[in-house]
């Protein structure tokens, strides 16, 4: 019998139990009603009341039990659980229709479990980042005790295939050291994610330049669902795009330049990224724009200057904090983006400025560990906790500029 | 020169600046709008022959032999033309049906992927002897191109003339529904909380520049935390339905917590006020009043979050839901993959069949998706109150 049957049987035994709580309350405060007290709440309110006096102490339960298993302090058996759970559920309606009295509040009771419930959903986001953070710190600290921080910030090697030898115990059988040095993983990212700004920021801003100040109302409304289909396809489809389209294009025409590319080049997957990020960088830079006030076009246009003008040396300086965190925000996406990268960049690390060559980026090495048949503590598969941890200090820091600098903005033209 | 054509000389440098800069914009809008035609083009010029499948017209003998030896039913020169999965089943035919044995029938039978590639002009492997069966054959009109049924019925396969979507679409429902289950009440009790009942100090304040964080985190990092505590600590089966639709809907939240804000936000004080003013309590006034006039945006937002769930590969792939899947998931906790983790697979496979596949596949998924986003753009259009 798997989980699964025992989770059915549980909700099969505690969903008519629900149903019956529900009735069984309503009914006690009618009865007692027909009997000329007046009561304090709707009478469902009293079947909601008993619902929950049933339903809460099988779920306080439960939970502690499966807490208690997955710290494996303590393994209650499966049917041992189902019984108590019934069991306390049941004594639990006895108790709540007790209670049921003409005078109890049972709207305000209700309304406070509710409240409850919806602080433990707003919780669970908390949670979520916390989680997050330390499921990476932890897999990540002992990366580090492995490998030493300094060498993996400062070491240009990254090498760690030795590493599964070692762990074979065929260590110096090639003399191979496992190095993990993140600066040419790094130099990658970096690299790949520079080349889509190159095509994101002009692109984006200078459309959502022309959609907000030049556009009539017909040729916006034709540019911007162009603009949020590019946004919603999938970042695999664009991966296969870069991967089998691009780069061949790329490798001829660096071939008729004469020059040498590999398929794996930087140069398409960055190329694509960045049209993948031309939706953000226009929409973020298009509300900007547009919740400029009026008066400052107006009063630019009073002075005789030309549209351009306007826009150049008004509206753009007085945007430019929304830019600048539509940028970062560009940045942090472009950084995260595994799957373009995965598909259409290499696997080897290389330290070059050459963007022809190919290049490997901090979630391509993530993957990579983490979808091999390596143990889980092997020192490669944990070094895909280092990088994740690296990424998302990044991540969280761009954010966090571009949020204080919105605010900032926003808080100048009283947004 | 006189001062007044030096007036006119600077405003005519002027204009034709204002000029340039309008076509800097144009060209920039052009280029998206290029791209995106020249994207399709390429995907749908690649991927709509898989829709077409090719076959051979073959005479085939079931006899004891062939029960036993497949590539005996059929002539010596068609072995290498017809596909190695029809071979494969015959003797499972056979002995469903003893009727077949000791008859001869000619039937239209699946060729191998190579073939198909042949008769479609695209490259291929085939031998030059083969070749001029195939020729031969297409001249004597035993070859054609029929609808490719297998793409829709048949899980993944080796053989790339028989592999299909169907396990990967089941996969992908499968996930979804998990994705749906915890982030959709998650999200719209969060938002309730966030809108109609949090008390203004540091802790609301936390959670909502939490929830921007979250929306902002790569995708990749959920797929770490998927493993770290999904699977390691919580024992989910790795590969399930269950592990990534889990990781899934922790990543989709924030996107429907921002919608669903936004949506109750929309909801004026008044309907509020006048709600409070009969007596209704808190809970009354959300769920008689703010709920209902908000569920039209806050299903449009969740619809969204639902597509680009949908397509969503990298954390997916940190908890292994891109195993190798012929038969579709019975459960969510049976090893599944999901449609872009397919595409994945598949664009990553050697044989050159698979390159169309994979484009087919990237077809239906985006077809899927423009249908999602279209309804919600149909619901916000046809629900949305201004009020």
């Amino acid at each position: 019998m798997t989980t699964g049957y025992y989770v059915l049987l549980f909700l099969g035994g505690v969903l008519p139990l629900a149903i019956m709580a529900y009735l069984l309350g309503q009914r006690r405060a009618l009865a007692q009603e027909a009997e000329g007290s007046k009561l304090h709440s709707q009478p469902n309110f009293y079947g909601w009341y008993a619902f929950v006096w049933m339903i809460l102490p099988p779920i306080v339960l439960s939970v502690l039990c499966s807490l208690l298993h997955v710290f494996h302090l303590l393994t209650v058996p499966a049917p041992m659980l189902v019984v108590a759970c019934l069991a306390v559920a049941a004594g639990g309606l006895i108790a709540g229709l007790r209670t049921i009295q003409p005078g109890l509040r049972a709207r305000n009771r209700v309304e406070d479990v509710i409240r409850w419930l919806l602080f433990t959903a707003a919780v669970i986001s908390i949670m979520t980042t916390i989680g997050i953070v330390l499921s990476i710190l932890f897999e990540a600290i002992r990366f580090y005790k492995m490998v030493g921080v300094w060498e993996f910030i400062t070491g240009t090697q990254w090498a760690p295939d030795a590493a599964f030898l070692a762990g074979a115990g065929r260590t110096g059988e090639e003399g191979a050291q496992a190095a993990f040095g993140s600066v040419p993983i790094f130099a990658g990212t970096f690299m790949i994610t520079f080349i889509a700004m190159c095509v994101a920021v002009p692109v984006g801003l200078f459309s959502a330049i022309y959609m907000s100040e030049y556009a009539s109302p017909k040729v916006r409304g034709m540019a911007k669902p162009v603009l949020e289909i590019l946004a919603g396809i999938p970042t695999v489809v664009y991966g296969f795009f870069a991967a089998i389209t691009v780069s061949p294009l790329v490798v001829r025409a660096a071939e008729a330049a004469g020059l040498e590319a590999d398929y794996t080049n930087a140069l398409s997957p960055g190329l694509v990224m960045g049209v993948m990020i031309i939706p953000f960088i226009s929409s973020l830079s298009d509300d900007v724009i547009n919740s400029l006030p009026h008066s400052m076009r107006e009063g630019s246009y009073a002075l005789g200057t030309t549209q351009s003008e306007t826009i150049k040396k008004v509206l753009l300086p007085a945007a430019m904090p929304g830019i600048v965190s539509a940028f970062l925000l560009g940045v942090s996406r472009a950084l995260g983006e595994t799957m373009i990268v995965v598909m259409a960049a290499g696997l080897r690390p290389n330290l070059t400025w050459n963007p022809l060559e190919g290049m490997t980026t901090v979630t391509v090495r993530i993957v990579d560990a983490l979808t091999g048949d390596l143990a889980f503590d092997s020192a490669e598969t944990l070094s895909a906790f280092g990088l994740g941890l690296a990424l998302l200090l990044v991540t969280l820091t761009l954010n966090l500029i571009s949020t204080i600098v919105i605010r900032r903005f926003k808080q100048q033209y009283e947004l | 020169m006189s001062e007044e054509q030096q007036r006119e000389a600077r405003m005519h440098k002027r204009y034709r600046r204002e000029k340039r800069f309008r076509i800097y914009c144009i060209t920039a809008l052009t280029l998206a709008c290029l791209f995106l035609l020249f994207f399709l083009a390429d995907i749908i010029s690649k991927g709509y022959s898989a829709f077409w499948q090719a076959q051979v017209r073959v005479e085939v003998s079931y006899t004891e032999q062939s029960q036993e030896i497949p590539l005996a039913a059929v002539d010596a020169e068609m072995r290498s033309i017809v596909s190695r999965s029809w071979f494969r089943t015959l003797p499972q035919r056979i002995s469903q049906d003893p009727e077949l044995l000791g008859q001869t029938q000619t039937k239209w039978i699946v060729a191998k992927g190579d073939v198909d590639q042949y008769l479609k002009d695209k490259p291929n492997s085939l031998k030059q002897k083969e070749r001029t069966i195939v020729d031969r054959l297409q001249a004597e009109g035993r070859t054609r191109l029929v609808f490719n049924t297998y793409f829709f019925t048949n899980g993944d396969s080796k053989m790339p003339e028989i592999a299909g979507i169907k396990s990967a679409v089941i996969g992908s429902i499968y996930v979804l529904l998990v994705t749906m289950a915890c982030s959709f009440p998650i999200g719209v009790l969060t938002a309730i909380y966030l809108e109609e009942y949090a008390p203004d100090n540091w802790l609301t304040r936390t959670i909502e520049v939490n929830i921007n964080n979250l929306a902002a985190i790569p995708s990749i990092l959920y797929g770490l935390l998927g493993l770290a505590i999904f699977i390691n600590t919580f024992g989910v089966p790795r590969s399930s339905a269950m592990a990534g639709g889990l990781t899934l809907g922790l990543m989709s939240l924030p996107v429907i917590i921002i919608s669903a804000r936004a949506a109750i936000k929309a909801v004026p004080d008044s309907i509020r006020e006048a709600a409070f003013g009969v007596g209704a309590s808190r809970w009354q006034v959300v769920w008689h009043h703010v709920l209902p006039l908000s569920m039209p945006g806050i299903l449009t937002g969740s619809i969204i979050a639902l597509a680009q769930a949908m397509g969503e590969t990298a954390p997916l792939l940190i908890v292994g839901m891109m195993a190798f899947i012929p038969d579709a998931p019975g459960g969510v906790t049976d090893a599944a993959t999901v449609l872009p983790a397919q595409i994945y697979t598949w664009s990553s496979a050697a044989l050159r069949s698979y390159e169309s596949r994979t484009a087919a596949a990237i077809i239906v998924l985006l077809a899927v998706l423009i249908l999602l986003n279209a309804t919600a753009v149909f619901l916000r259009k046809r629900y949305e109150r201004r009020w």
